[in-house]
């Protein structure tokens, strides 16, 4: 690639590739390669596809990309066929020649592998039909499905780094905060502070600056931004560059995690190939601005999420935070002015710069503008990515895109905001979603993390879960985290054991109470919400578990035993037969029987049986 | 029982080298040291010491404090079980028990033969395939009981 010079050189080479794209008459084939589909055995597929179209002599009509993940990573491998979009999901290596001889060769459909709607049984046969994706609007993550995310070109096909010039040569440093301010853009990473205000007030600030992008996605059951940086790397660069542009920055750092290999290996050669274009490096395109970007690798701490943290581990020191008296736009890595936002915020820059600031606050609401990307994982049918306009209900998130509970069980809460979000109940379905709304409802937006639960999940134990989580996660800097967690712990173990006591939901309050005021970190002062919330919606569970001895959703061991109903048993045997410690007789076609001495509780008979027959007491 | 790795002492200064010898690299350089051997020799702390010009203390703070570093000696394949939110509503602790016991390992051993270590990991970024474990670098989802069991197995047969 040849160095771009100025922007008549950019202008050109993006305007060539994105007439050829544009007016591409050959066959695409779309095929996801990231780590959701990765899971599911894309590298298979994909070495199938190309053996057998080069078999079928078809390699130079045909493009295959391997593209950034589409988001509905539940039914991965997926493939998409355009120019018709046509939506194959779950493709396996034995599928190959069929979609080669009939869709490729001959436009015709294979009806086998059609998307069937679980929800409607209708069979949907393009990707812009299916109802996980049409509800949805992607303005950030649209490109990932149709770019090859290590090839610079492809990018700017789709008119990328369009922004990048608008900001260079029409707009001034200050005109860029501003209309990033104006924009109401609030940082996706979980604090919801104005972006715009925190660029000027670094630039504010004297001294070298730093950029750096936070991409130490630390909550368990959030990964948008690892799909970013895998599937999209360069709208994450573009953002980076403007904003060391606006603030006046040299240098730029992006701290990621070590559990992230093919995030760190797509950044890494988008950095490259922009190195090369001379969109980063000295003089970039001509104007005299001298910028580059560095890869750190984070080492699985969740602590480092933390703006303080998140610099002391870029500086090769242990990740502890610091009290903010002094913010790191001031004072923050290497003691100098830094500039520290998330993979999705960054990535959502150049849109801004694009469209303007009124565009992007028409959507959303009165205090958060824009789309945001949550993850939608956990007990729901359709499980993946999922952008919307920030004021989507939850409802409409979890039953319409989402497609409901999985296998038509009850829906029991939704858990957002990460670790140290909390869980929302069934009467606040209706919320449109934003940060403030969140927040009332005693949960938080975190990075976008949805964890959806159903009568099967225990809420005493999910919060045990988490706090067991943040007690591992805390530094032990400060004493209300590092006791303060353990004591909490302690209580819901107890309680989870079958020996809570009478008042250990108060002293669980006062404990999480006392967190909240005198943590040093952010996580200290957040960790108890999820005990918090799941009190104030799900106390009588708390209740059941300590005086009745009871886990009505059959996870705490000690509380619950199975029994098989006779009346709804049928004697199918697949209980018996699945059982690992034989505790389960009977006769074919007779109601079997439960020995309770034998029985360890596994749980395998309520999963098999599909009449319902096993009931938890 | 006490193992003993043959450390390639060229490779480490390679690595040094690549970061420039920047203390700062410290973590990083650590990483890529256990990527070859799966773990921090002790052995390797005096050079980083010299250099890269830091004190033995901050090596150990930084080996301990980070997750991905392990200063004792770990299995060929290590066994990642995302206990993430996500695969923890999804029954990971379920194929946690299994491999624990297939393995003849807890969470956080290494078996006899240096061949597996079992880990349980706080989300991998795979929620909606979950439940999810990764071995070594590569991710296997939509995982249960039996087919977790598998996944295991195939790595053993790929030894012997």
């Amino acid at each position: 690639m040849v160095k771009l010079e100025n922007r008549e050189a950019l202008k050109n080479l993006r305007n060539s590739l994105q007439t050829k794209f544009q007016e591409s008459k050959k066959k695409l084939i779309s095929l996801c390669a990231g780590s959701g589909c990765g899971a599911y055995g894309t590298t298979k597929v994909h070495e199938k596809l190309m053996a057998e179209l080069a078999e079928q002599g078809l390699e130079n009509e045909v493009e295959v990309k391997l593209s950034g993940c589409h988001g509905f990573c539940e039914k991965g491998p997926i493939m998409v066929i355009h120019p018709e979009g046509i939506f194959y999901p779950q493709v396996q290596e034995q599928h190959i020649p069929e979609i080669v001889e009939h869709t490729v060769k001959n436009g015709e459909l294979v009806k086998s592998l059609i998307f069937k709607d679980p929800a409607t049984k209708k069979k949907i046969t393009h990707e812009k039909d299916v109802p996980f994706y049409k509800l949805q609007k992607r303005i950030i993550f649209g490109n990932n499905g149709i770019i090859d995310p290590t090839n610079i070109q492809d990018y700017l096909s789709v008119g990328g780094y369009a922004a990048l010039e608008k900001a260079l040569f029409d707009m001034s440093p200050e005109k860029i905060i501003d209309e990033v301010k104006e924009s109401g853009l609030r940082g996706r990473g979980g604090g919801g502070f104005s972006t715009g205000i925190k660029w000027a007030s670094c630039r504010k600030h004297e001294g070298e600056r730093y950029v750096i992008c936070n991409a130490d996605e630390g909550d368990p059951g959030a990964y948008m931004d690892r799909s970013l940086l895998e599937g999209n790397p360069h709208s994450v660069l573009e953002g980076m560059i403007i904003g060391a542009f606006a603030i006046g920055s040299n240098e730029g750092y992006v701290y990621v995690r070590h559990e992230y290999p093919l995030a760190v290996k797509n950044f890494s050669m988008a950095l490259e190939s922009a190195r090369e274009l001379g969109l980063l490096g000295k003089n970039i395109l001509g104007i005299g601005f001298d910028f580059d970007i560095f890869i750190s690798r984070g080492g699985g701490a969740f602590v480092c999420g933390e703006s303080t943290a998140l610099m002391a581990s870029l500086e090769g020191n242990p990740g502890l935070p610091r009290a903010k008296y002094i913010h790191t736009v001031e004072k923050g890595f290497r003691q100098n002015p830094s500039l520290l936002n998330n993979v999705e915020t960054w990535a959502n820059v150049p849109v801004i710069v694009n469209n303007g600031a009124d565009w992007y606050a028409s959507i959303g609401t009165e205090g958060s503008k824009g789309t945001k990307i949550f993850s939608l994982v956990g007990k729901v049918m359709n499980t993946g990515l999922v952008e919307v306009p920030m004021g989507t209900s939850l409802r409409t998130i979890i039953f319409d895109i989402g497609g409901g509970i999985l296998k038509k069980k009850k829906f029991k809460a939704v858990q957002t905001g990460g670790p140290s979000g909390g869980c929302i109940p069934e009467k606040h379905l209706d919320l449109g979603i934003d940060f403030d709304e969140l927040t009332k409802v005693g949960s938080m937006m975190g990075s976008g993390g949805m964890i959806v639960m159903d009568q099967d999940t225990c809420m005493v134990d999910i919060s045990r879960y988490f706090i067991e989580f943040l007690k591992d996660e805390s530094c032990g800097q400060c004493n209300p985290c590092r006791e303060g967690l353990k004591q909490m712990l302690d209580v819901l173990n107890r309680i989870c054991e079958g020996n809570g006591r009478e008042g250990d939901i108060e002293l669980l309050e006062e404990l999480g109470g006392m967190l909240q005021k005198f943590s040093l970190c952010g996580l200290g002062t957040s960790a108890p919400n999820p005990v918090l919330s799941t009190i104030r919606y799900f106390r009588d569970e708390y209740v059941a578990h300590i005086k009745d001895k009871k886990c009505q959703a059959g996870v705490c061991k000690p509380l619950f035993y199975y029994e098989i109903d006779p009346e709804l048993c049928n004697g199918c045997t697949l209980c018996a037969k699945r059982c690992p410690e034989e505790a389960i007789t009977g006769k074919k076609k007779e109601p079997h029987e439960l020995n309770q001495d034998k029985c360890i509780k596994c749980g395998i008979c309520y999963e098999v049986c599909k009449f319902n027959a096993v009931a938890i007491r | 029982m006490e193992h003993f790795v043959e450390i390639d002492w060229q490779k480490v200064d390679e690595i040094i080298e690549k970061y420039n010898g920047n203390r700062e690299a410290l973590l990083m350089i650590m990483q890529d040291i256990s990527d070859i051997y799966n773990y921090v020799p002790p052995d390797v702390v005096p050079v980083l010491v010299n250099k890269l010009g830091v004190r033995e203390s901050l090596v150990y703070r930084v080996a301990t404090f980070y997750k991905t570093i392990s200063l004792e000696p770990r299995g060929k394949y290590i066994v990642n079980v995302c206990t993430g939110t996500a695969c923890h509503v999804r029954g990971a602790d379920k194929i946690m028990d299994a491999l624990e016991e297939h393995l003849n390992i807890k969470e956080g051993q290494t078996t006899d033969d240096l061949l597996f270590t079992l880990q349980g990991v706080r989300c991998v970024g795979c929620c909606a395939s979950g439940p999810v474990i990764t071995v070594n670098q590569k991710t296997h989802g939509g995982l249960d009981r039996a087919s977790a069991l598998e996944t295991v197995k195939f790595y053993d047969q790929c030894v012997s």
